[in-house]
């Protein structure tokens, strides 16, 4: 048993560190750290410079522009990021739509898309969900009905994320009502300025938007954007949700914000004393430190599996479950230290001279209940333990 | 043993909720709540038109009720129709000025707004380290110091200040004009404000003020675990509506045990907060008020942040939207256990009892 990274990945470390502290703007940490809303730009900036690098896509083999990282050199990569604040690097095109072409895609369809997503030309989203079929994916109606060489698409694809930025979305898509639902799925690439397509924001609880629905009225979409065959969408669907579950612990957002908690502790006074004194508060910090550790540990036990056996078994949906539980356990925490500071409607004006919660925690409350869609997208928590029960119990 | 309510209360309660049903409806709600002055003073006036305010103050004072069980009744209504209204510093105003012996006439007529001022950000429940500080010059009593997030502090037109005054705690009074009051929006609606206080002229309403403080703020803990309760009831309701139609793999959520046991255990636990508030309800006014009410208060913020992130779990995505009221009833139902005292400050005054022992 050996705990420490090989003198190689120990090199690689140093060197995503080298390169974020010489790389990373501070105007977007700072964003970052304190939960404010990074603009389409910002995000933009950031993929433009880990492209730069050659460093965008971390799951993708070096023949397609990837950086052919090992499980354990992603992890890396992805925790020094977390660390830095570095923005999240947005998952529709690279972590999600890229690796299905990489694996189903035509040349065709590999040659003209995946170094637009590198390039930034397109911004992809998701359209998976839809109002009546959410956990129950499989029960997908927004239909494509085959009209000579083109997909004529009608219906409803909702929860869309960051849509408002996008110009593309792929689709699951109704395209047989025979036999079980699973099998009457095809996998369809959109460009979200044909006609048709409507696209309506969705505001969130806590005041923000970054969701969307998108309707769509006899919506033509030629042939050649079928990816795979048609009918068999739903074996993408499934492929893709497995790399939906990269960095599905989030074990670097956590240990960020687990060190941003106890910094805002040791600052935040309660009647004469510092909160972190305070042991009743010390008692639950201690807590999710714990858990964070083992966290730790249990996240590279699967890596090291992982890369063994080449892919996550079923066992991530572990690492789902307890990873966001401790993240919204901290989110928790950074609320409550703030007192009744953290009431405030989350603006501009109370940043400045007003200052009310300490700098960088204004939105504590925000990301609190911002961070409760952590259990239920991606597969919800419940979900995440019947597969478990299923596979790995087999009960 | 008699757990029903008394006639009076019952047509309080009958009162308040048709009221609100019929004139504070979600959509008055939602366009109320977020925009200044976050709150309707066309719908105050009514509310005390309907007699709400007399119902917190004793017979004796001009009110009729002013109990621990008047109090509970109104704020339940309250906060089952997530009310944005600044009850809860009027309620704070009267115990107050009751035990100032001052006139609460324009309390209850609902003409003059209060605002409560205790907690600093350094010193944010009860009513230890306080710093604001008054001192006298030329007969004039001046305040300075900051209060932090008071709430319907920018709708006031006077404000009960706790300041240091030599001593001990006194309160005094200041009018609004006098005081610059930064206010802003909160993130479950209403509105609060920064009180700035600089050499701000006021009028000492009580001296060793400590024990009329506490009292003040227990009835308002109290309140908040009544509110609550009315709170965590339409949470419950509407997520069992919720899991009896939504249908996935072709039957109704509901259906799932993974789901019912959870929502068993929900109901468990509020009918818990419901007793406790009760219990410290019936104990107001005894020597065990301070210490009901703590306990009330800790088991309620432990409570409303179960039922609250139970709630949106088990509603899945449209639970996280602005639309779908019972989001709003999610974020009032966490932040209640950031006014007046967390659970962990509560269960500090709980243990405390040990400590004397
Ligand atoms: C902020 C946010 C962003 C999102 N972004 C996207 C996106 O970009 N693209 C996209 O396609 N989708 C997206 N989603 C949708 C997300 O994947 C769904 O919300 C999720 O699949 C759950 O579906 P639902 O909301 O319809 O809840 P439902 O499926 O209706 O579930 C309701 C509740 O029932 C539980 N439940 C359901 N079935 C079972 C069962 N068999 N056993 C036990 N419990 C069960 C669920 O766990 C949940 O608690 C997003 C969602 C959110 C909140």
């Amino acid at each position: 048993m050996d705990l420490n990274f090989t003198p190689e990945e120990a090199t690689f470390r140093d060197e995503v560190r080298a390169f974020l502290k010489a790389e990373l703007p501070g105007e977007l940490s700072d964003k970052v750290l304190s939960g404010h809303t990074l603009s389409k730009e910002d995000m933009e900036r950031w993929h433009a410079i880990l492209n730069g690098r050659g460093w965008l896509a971390s799951t993708w083999p070096t023949e397609f522009g990837g950086t052919g990282w090992s499980p354990v050199e992603k992890h890396i990569f992805e925790e020094e990021c977390c660390l830095a604040g570095a923005p999240r690097i947005v998952p529709f095109g690279l972590h999600m739509l890229g690796p299905v072409l990489i694996r189903f895609g035509s040349k065709a369809q590999k040659a003209h898309y995946l170094p637009r997503i590198l390039d930034g030309s397109d911004w992809w989203c998701q359209g998976y969900s839809e109002p009546g079929a959410g956990s129950d994916l499989a029960s997908l109606r927004t239909s494509a009905v085959r009209d000579g060489d083109h997909y004529v698409i009608n219906g409803q694809k909702t929860w869309t994320t960051l849509g408002q930025h996008a110009n593309r979305i792929f689709c699951l898509v109704r395209t047989s009502k025979e036999g079980k639902p699973q099998e009457g799925i095809s996998f369809l690439l959109v460009d979200l300025d044909t006609p048709g397509i409507e696209m309506r924001p969705i505001r969130l609880l806590e005041g923000g938007y970054e969701v969307n629905e998108v309707f769509f009225t006899d919506v033509r979409v030629p042939v050649e954007n079928l990816v795979g065959e048609e009918n068999l969408g739903w074996t993408i669907a499934k492929f893709l949700l497995t790399h939906e579950r990269t960095n599905i612990a989030g074990v670097g957002f956590s240990v960020q914000a687990f060190e941003q908690l106890k910094a805002l502790a040791t600052q935040q006074r309660r009647n004469g004393k510092r909160l972190i004194d305070n042991p009743l508060f010390a008692a639950r910090l201690s807590e999710v430190e714990i858990d964070l550790e083992a966290m730790k540990i249990t996240n590279l036990r699967m890596l090291a599996d992982a890369q063994k056996n080449g892919r996550p078994g079923p066992e991530s949906s572990m690492l789902k479950i307890k990873g966001t539980t401790i993240r919204q356990a901290l989110n928790d925490l950074a609320r409550r230290a703030l007192g009744p500071a953290a009431a405030p409607f989350p603006s501009e004006a109370l940043e400045g001279n007003l200052a009310i919660a300490p700098a960088g925690h204004t939105r504590n409350a925000a990301r609190y209940f911002n961070n409760r869609k952590l259990s239920i997208f991606g597969g919800s928590n419940e979900i995440q333990r019947n597969i478990l029960s299923k596979t790995m119990l087999e009960l | 043993m008699q757990f029903e309510m008394s006639e009076e209360r019952r047509l309080l309660a009958d009162t308040l909720n048709r009221y609100l049903s019929e004139n504070y409806g979600w959509e008055t709600r939602a366009a109320t709540a977020y925009d200044p002055p976050y709150h309707s003073p066309k719908k105050w006036a009514d509310l005390a038109e309907l007699g709400i305010f007399h119902a917190l103050a004793p017979e004796a004072e001009g009110g009729f009720g002013g109990a621990g069980f008047d109090v509970t009744t109104v704020f339940e209504a309250l906060g089952r129709a997530l009310c944005p209204e600044p009850m809860l510093p009027a309620l704070m105003a009267a115990r107050l000025l009751l035990a100032a012996d001052a006139s609460i006439d324009g309390l209850l007529s609902g003409e003059m707004r209060y605002a409560v001022a205790v907690g600093e950000a350094d010193a944010p429940y009860g009513i230890e380290g306080l710093a604001t500080e008054a001192r006298q010059e030329g007969g004039t009593w001046l305040l300075r110091g900051r209060k932090s997030v008071v709430y319907g502090a920018q709708a006031a037109e006077r404000i009960l200040v706790a300041a240091q005054a030599g001593a001990g705690l006194g309160v005094f009074e200041v009018k609004a004009v006098d005081v610059e009051v930064a206010g802003y929006g909160l993130i479950d609606g209403g509105g609060a404000g920064e009180v700035l206080l600089d050499d701000t002229p006021a009028t000492l309403l009580i001296g060793d003020a400590d024990a009329a403080l506490q009292d003040a703020l227990d009835f308002g803990a109290l309140a908040l675990c009544a509110e609550a309760v009315g709170v965590l009831d339409h949470m419950f309701e509407t997520t069992l509506d919720y899991l009896k139609t939504r249908k996935q793999f072709g039957r109704s959520i509901g259906s799932f045990q993974a789901l019912q046991h959870r929502m068993v255990d929900l109901k468990t636990e509020i009918e818990q907060a419901r007793s406790i508030t009760i219990l410290a309800a019936s104990r107001m006014g005894t020597d065990q008020q301070s210490r009901s009410v703590s306990m009330a208060k800790n088991l309620i913020g432990r409570t409303v942040k179960l039922t609250a992130e139970e709630a949106v779990q088990m509603h899945g995505g449209i639970a996280m939207t602005w639309e779908y009221p019972l989001s709003h009833y999610a974020k009032r139902a966490v932040m209640i256990d950031h006014q007046l005292g967390d659970t962990d400050y509560h269960l500090e005054q709980v243990m405390a009892a040990y400590r004397a022992a």
